[in-house]
């Protein structure tokens, strides 16, 4: 029975990360319709900023000013989508989509190796946060609380999302915009600011998902890509393009991984693309998407 | 239909025309060991290997408009079909391999085709980037027969049945005999490419690419030509994996990864792939250039990467397409 709560909690530190990838991927492409190829890199950036901001730029600081450092990961990502958006994705929204897909591998790849060049190819760590966290019982097995804390916080991202996207007038603009462009931008929507604040929400959703795994791994070059391909299935389960969805998806994710991982893990991978297979065979748009 | 019916309409864009561009050429890659160093002579068997997966990968998008972000997937079928040959089946014969690598990508083509054309656009791209993924991880778990990222070996192969001499130097061998070996497979692979989308059936790809729609309209079964397509692109490809490694001598990993896939999209778009030499081009410039910035730093991603971003922000109809369009300003001004 412990094992089980184990297991559960495991599947949710999972569908929190997974969540947060997922989550911004689709964000940019329901408002933008564009695939980010590099969105991955913006994970793995978040996980790189905040190893180094806490495991070496700040390191002497006292523990309370370490977590507070957390989310640095989560705004530099933030950052450089702000920057790219604007600058070498805006000229490709007109251009057919095999375009829009190559300028993000192109992009995909410049950041692997500035990453490469910045950190070099050692895995970078940032321990400290997760240890001094303990750990609970539970029954007789133990639990890092560092763990539940990364769960909170996905919970939390995921009803913020929520609320500002149902909730707040610039989510009545954003899903407008998201429907129909052209009468948003007839009805006099800004929509060069909301594409270039959707993006930049969607990267600091993957940067965040980065920041907070980080204590609990490390961070590896290569992380991005796996973090992409993952992400992926879950969109294609939930639906591309819809939040419910990327909730859903990952969920179905994170509880079919664990379950995979601990009864035969060789076929971990082709278990959760098999399950997205037959959810694209059954509903070709995903559990929630639209058919456009 | 008759073949000749097949072939007829091919015929009719005047063979001359193509001669005087495709026998000149084809006595430069002839002679190319003769005068290149061995060195650059194997580089230039990589660059023949990547334009038959080009080949491959452009009936899919350039003729049927379907983009594919998974053929690393068939390239690893064939190169791993060839490296289970020689581990399990104890082949050498390189004839044997590319018939059982085709046999081998049509299976697994088959298999996944059967999902992906039901999809266009973006979903078909991240559907067969997802389904590659699976063929990657596979390989990567089961370590006992796969040898996971250690990969497995491949030796020189026997070329029509005639044994390698063992005396003879590997380097001679792969720059000589095997490079007039993939000679022959890529003249081939051209020339059957060239009649299939100059067929009937190639037209039907393309006006299934311009207007799905109105294809099916005019009686196209669109799935059933998008799924032959899928199988003829996943074919082409593994045989350029089959190719592909007697001359790395060793398969891993790496040949099945998505990346990998990309890099393939890069070479047709590098080369121009709404024409038929585009893939070709590019994929032999593609590998002498990834060559030359491997050779030339350690962040040669980089430098692929901001090949790849000006090259879709300012020449999106890449070489070949960008040289055609220069060649007609210059003819209409020499007419004025």
């Amino acid at each position: 029975m412990d094992i089980l709560v184990i297991h559960l909690f495991n599947a949710l530190l999972y569908t929190s990360v997974l969540f947060l990838i997922a989550g911004g991927l689709s964000l940019i492409y329901g408002v933008m319709r564009i695939v980010n190829l590099a969105h991955g890199n913006l994970f793995a950036l978040g996980a790189f900023v905040t190893a180094s901001a806490v495991g070496q730029w700040f390191a002497g600081s006292t523990s309370a000013a370490l977590y507070l450092l957390i989310p640095t990961g989560a705004f530099a990502a933030a950052a450089v989508g702000a920057a790219l958006e604007p600058t070498l994705l805006r000229p490709f929204y007109r251009r057919p989509e095999e375009y829009q897909l190559l300028v993000t591998f192109g992009i995909l790849m410049i950041l692997e190796d500035v990453m490469r060049f910045i950190w070099g190819p050692y895995p970078l760590t940032a321990t400290t946060l997760f240890e001094q966290m303990g750990s609970i019982k539970v029954g007789e097995f133990i639990y890092p609380r560092y763990n539940l804390l990364v769960i909170t916080i996905g919970a939390l991202a995921a009803v913020f999302l929520w609320a500002f996207i149902y909730k707040t007038r610039f989510g009545v603009v954003l899903r407008a915009t998201s429907q129909d462009m052209r009468r948003a931008s007839a009805l006099g929507v800004n929509v060069n600011l909301v594409y270039i604040q959707a993006f930049t929400i969607g990267c600091f959703m993957a940067g965040l998902g980065g920041a907070i795994i980080v204590p609990g791994q490390s961070a590896v070059l290569g992380m991005g890509v796996d973090a992409l391909v993952l992400s992926f299935i879950v969109v294609v389960i939930g639906g591309l393009g819809s939040l419910d969805g990327a909730m859903v998806g990952a969920l179905i994710v994170g509880l079919l991984r664990e379950f995979a991982i601990s009864t035969f893990p060789e076929l971990e991978l082709a278990v959760l693309y098999l399950i997205a297979a037959i959810v694209l065979l059954v509903r070709p748009a995903g559990l929630f998407g639209r058919t456009t | 239909m008759s073949t000749i019916a097949l072939i007829a309409p091919a015929l009719r864009r005047s063979p001359v025309r193509i001669a005087v561009w495709a026998v000149p050429i084809a006595v430069i890659l002839a002679v190319v060991p003769w005068v290149m160093d061995s060195y650059r002579t194997i580089q230039l068997a990589y660059g023949l290997i990547f334009a038959i997966a080009g080949l491959g990968f452009n009936i899919l998008l350039g003729y049927t408009g379907l983009l594919s972000f998974g053929h690393a997937a068939y390239f690893g079928a064939g190169a791993y079909t060839v490296a289970f040959m020689v581990k399990y089946l104890h082949v050498q014969s390189m004839e044997l391999f590319l018939l059982g690598t085709i046999a081998a990508t049509l299976l697994v083509t088959a298999l996944f085709g059967y999902v992906c054309v039901r999809y266009t656009r973006i979903f078909f791209s991240i559907l067969t980037l997802a389904l590659s993924q699976v063929l990657w991880s596979l390989a990567f778990k089961f370590f006992w027969v796969t040898g996971g990222t250690d990969g497995l070996r491949v030796p020189t192969p026997k070329l029509l049945g005639a044994a390698f001499a063992e005396s003879e130097d590997k380097i001679h061998f792969l720059s000589h005999a095997y490079y007039y070996y993939v000679l022959v497979v890529f003249v081939v692979a051209v020339g059957v490419m060239w009649l299939i989308v100059h067929s009937p059936f190639g037209k039907a790809l393309q006006a299934i690419r311009d207007n799905e729609t109105r294809a099916r309209f005019v009686g196209i079964r669109i799935r059933r030509y998008r799924f032959v397509a899928f199988l003829l692109s996943g074919v082409f490809t593994g045989i350029a994996g089959a190719l592909w490694v007697p001359l790395n001598g060793l398969v891993t990993p790496d040949a099945l990864v998505w990346t990998f896939s990309g890099e393939i999209v890069f070479m047709s778009v590098l080369g121009g792939f709404r024409n038929f030499t585009g893939p070709i081009v590019g994929a032999v410039v593609y590998n002498y250039l990834k060559d030359f910035a491997v050779g030339f730093t350690v962040y040669w991603q980089t430098f692929m990467g901001v090949v790849l971003v000006v090259l879709v922000l300012t020449l999106p109809t890449g070489i070949v397409g960008t040289a055609k369009l220069l060649l007609a300003t210059a003819r209409r001004r020499r007419s004025q």
